[in-house]
């Protein structure tokens, strides 16, 4: 009967594999976005280009790489199955509605700001990981990622799509990051307040910071 | 009488289980604003009645908030527009002469209809069937306090079994989740002693039953607790979390 794979198949459980693997992918966003943060030293890329290429080289970082996709993978194909069999629980939506007097819209949205996510998604890794990881340029040292990076974020449409992703980023972690903890079973009045001004924190920080580099470049503000 | 309102409905009316259905608009007239809305419907079904059409069907039984019997999704909310408040208890006075009003059935797989504004909510019995209970030989009463319990386990306990099974967490829910019913069915007992023995046993068993029952799964909106004519907090669904994942890890039943 109870067994920890039978668990992981309920409900609750596909549920705790959601929250986990969030917390994973938030985890990696704020390495991610630590790195890229040093352009800001406006030093012509130096320092930036020296930390990407310690994150490339590193062993563990690669390994670390393939358990971020597995995760990313895993949040996606749950929330997927998850969002299927929500919507075969209410076959018959209502024919007035009014969610906003009992919830937030970001928190019933989740799989629309996710979606928007995985599109832009797509995009970044095209821009930067295909570059870096599967081309020569940068892997033979004829170019550098911060040279690469100046020239995606010369074409405003990318700046755009960049600062529009970050919106959706923000509000997706807003609920995102306090519901991991709901879920986890980590509700209680002493640490409740903190965790919503965490994630509060998180969710402006994070994509401020992110959407600032794609501006900033365009700008001509980092040399 | 002056103050009286006279208002338009649209109702789901629907012959049975497998008929089709669909909104109907009535006309009510001279409605007092100290009306209940269930009374209101009342005097609808006495001018059907008497035109010789089929009186709307719909649940309810004490009609003083305590059986959790009505239902009914009021112009987009369950148990309309007031909070923590059921059907029975929401008065005229809360709408408008001359408003509109849509009265919808709760809409969930797992709540089929039996008939217009009546669903069948027995999956909810189905769970507590499946171990919303404490398996004791109750014998004579014992004398009060001779099992101690904490004030605040006591309150906590209290307020989870404050639940009175309407299901408007599930009728709130974007995904139709019945968490916050069978999160309270467990925490009540969970935080007595009374409801240690089969702790974990007793939350495996009803969130496999209600995943069968077919619910949604929750995403922290926080509809059901918004909703929730009780105030049933979402720190049971955690409480619920917290138990399901011990017992898949460390309980050996």
């Amino acid at each position: 009967m109870s067994n920890s794979s039978s668990m992981f198949k309920s409900s609750l459980g596909k549920k705790l594999v959601m929250g986990i693997t969030g917390l994973f992918l938030i985890s990696f966003l704020m390495v991610h976005c630590f790195l890229n943060s040093l352009i800001f030293i406006n030093d012509g890329g130096e320092t930036f280009n020296l930390g990407a290429e310690f994150m490339a080289k590193n062993w563990l970082i690669r390994a670390m790489e393939i358990v971020l996709f597995g995760g990313l993978l895993w949040h996606i194909i749950q929330a997927a199955i998850l969002t299927r069999q929500n919507k075969k629980a209410r076959p018959v939506a209502y024919a007035a509605s009014n969610p906003s007097a009992n919830s937030k819209w970001y928190s019933r949205s989740m799989g629309l700001l996710g979606t928007i996510l995985l599109i832009f998604l797509i995009i970044h890794l095209r821009h930067f990981w295909v570059v870096s990881r599967f081309t020569d340029e940068i892997t033979s040292g004829r170019e550098t990622l911060f040279n690469e990076m100046k020239e995606v974020f010369s074409q405003l449409w990318v700046v755009v799509l960049y600062c529009l992703a970050m919106v959706s980023l923000g509000y997706h972690l807003l609920h995102g990051f306090k519901s991991a903890f709901q879920t986890l079973g980590w509700n209680h009045v002493k640490y409740n307040a903190i965790i919503e001004k965490t994630g509060m924190i998180i969710s402006i920080v994070l994509p401020v910071l992110f959407a600032a580099m794609p501006i900033a470049i365009y700008m001509g503000l980092i040399k | 009488m002056s103050g009286n309102m006279n208002l338009t409905l649209k109702v789901w009316r629907q012959k049975n289980k497998n008929a089709e259905g669909k909104l109907v608009n009535y006309q009510v007239k001279d409605i007092s604003p100290d009306m209940s809305f269930l009374e209101m419907i009342d005097v609808l079904n006495e001018q059907l009645i008497v035109k010789g059409d089929e009186p709307i069907a719909f649940d309810h039984d004490c009609r003083e908030g305590i059986c959790g019997m009505c239902s009914l999704y009021i112009n987009g909310r369950p148990h309309g527009p007031k909070d923590r408040i059921t059907t029975c208890q929401l008065h005229m006075r809360s709408f408008e002469d001359g408003q509109t009003i849509t009265i919808e059935p709760w809409r969930a797989a797992s709540f089929p209809i039996v008939k217009d504004l009546v669903v069948d909510r027995s999956a909810f019995d189905r769970i507590i069937a499946s171990g919303g209970y404490v398996s004791v030989n109750t014998g004579n009463a014992q004398d009060a306090n001779s099992l101690p319990i904490g004030k605040e386990d006591a309150d906590l306990s209290f307020a989870a079994a404050a639940c009175i099974g309407c299901g408007a967490c599930v009728a709130a829910c974007k995904n139709a989740s019945a968490m916050l019913f069978v999160s309270a069915k467990v925490s009540q007992l969970a935080l007595l002693p009374q409801g240690q023995p089969e702790r974990y046993l007793r939350v495996h068993n009803m969130v496999a039953k209600m995943d069968e029952e077919g619910f949604g799964n929750c995403t922290n909106t926080g509809a059901c607790e918004a909703e929730c004519p009780k105030g049933i907090s979402l720190s049971n669904i955690a409480r619920m979390n917290r138990d399901y994942f011990v017992a898949g890890i460390a309980s050996d039943n």
